[in-house]
């Protein structure tokens, strides 16, 4: 079974790479990426831990729901691990 | 710093009477940015970090990559299956392989199949594979792409000429962080005793993002 994910639904001001329209939308995690800097202190030249990065695959019924063109397409993006939490 | 920065749109904004486009003269303020750039640029010459001939050469460097580094990765791909499998195990020692030094970003190839479409899009700003395909075509930039193709790919790519066959899924990926992809398109039939260099010239552009299909051997 692929590990279910859901992006938080926060929206903090700054560097983020987490796109608005992924937000608490649920997805499986394709594959792990390895560690990363985490650009909302690194763009700043801050100090930073590193973060897993795991890419998410998304269905476009999921995203966009009724008003998906095609259910079964597929919505693939990057996403740090503080903005995903697991899905019981 | 893996975001690639962003280049200033070129637009046209006029035609001569005798039938050139041009661009109005920049005869305004220069914008704070504008200003950071020289300001940062002339400090690094003066104080001996920089000469103005490496600057040169790397603006150079940069224009030189084009996509046909990406059609010679792809090519070699259709030739040679071990090739393939590295490249699509790990896109960046592949092509580093090849003589494509992608630097510190992380490159993933993304392998078009009878069953699945790939297309990439950054919809954050303008990410792209530049050591494989040189500077992006303003529309990847636009406002426009970037909204429409997570939305309606399929729209987006009849719009680019490309029709699908029923039932083929079609994978959109949004270049969020600190991966970079290219597309693998399927190697047209009727090309089976081709050479890499003859297969490369079919490679377009538009076929590694995903927006293309490759040409048809005549």
């Amino acid at each position: 079974m692929a590990e279910q994910v859901r992006v938080k639904t926060m929206m903090p001001p700054g560097h983020v790479r987490t796109p608005a329209y992924l937000r608490g939308k649920c997805g499986v995690i394709e594959r792990k990426l390895g560690e990363f800097a985490n650009p909302e202190r690194a763009a700043y030249r801050l100090q930073t831990e590193l973060q897993s990065l795991v890419r998410v695959r998304f269905s476009m019924a999921e995203i966009w729901g009724d008003a998906a063109e095609n259910p079964t397409d597929t919505l693939d993006a990057e996403i740090y691990a503080h903005w995903l939490e697991k899905v019981d | 710093m893996p975001h690639d920065h962003h280049d200033d749109d070129f637009h046209h904004e006029g035609m001569s009477s005798s039938g050139h486009p041009y661009r109005e003269d920049d005869d305004h303020p220069l914008t704070y940015w504008q200003i950071m750039e020289i300001a940062m640029r002339e400090l690094l010459i003066e104080k001996g970090i920089l000469t103005p001939a490496e600057v040169a050469a790397q603006i150079d460097e940069m224009d030189s990559r084009s996509p046909s580094n990406g059609a010679a990765v792809v090519a070699r791909a259709w030739v040679d299956p071990d090739f393939k499998h590295r490249l699509l195990k790990d896109a960046s020692e592949a092509s580093h392989e090849m003589g494509y030094d992608i630097g510190p970003l992380r490159l993933i190839a993304l392998e078009n199949t009878e069953e699945v479409h790939n297309i990439i899009v950054c919809t954050l700003c303008s990410c792209y594979p530049r050591d494989l395909l040189g500077l992006p075509p303003d529309w990847y930039k636009s406002r426009a792409y970037r909204s429409r193709v997570v939305q309606e790919p399929r729209k987006v790519l009849a719009e680019f000429g490309v029709t699908l066959p029923e039932g083929i899924t079609i994978r959109v990926h949004d270049s969020t962080a600190d991966m970079r992809y290219i597309v693998l398109p399927a190697r047209p039939d009727g090309t089976t005793d081709w050479s890499e260099a003859d297969l490369a010239a079919l490679v377009t552009r538009d076929s590694m993002i995903g927006v293309g299909l490759p040409k048809s051997p005549v």
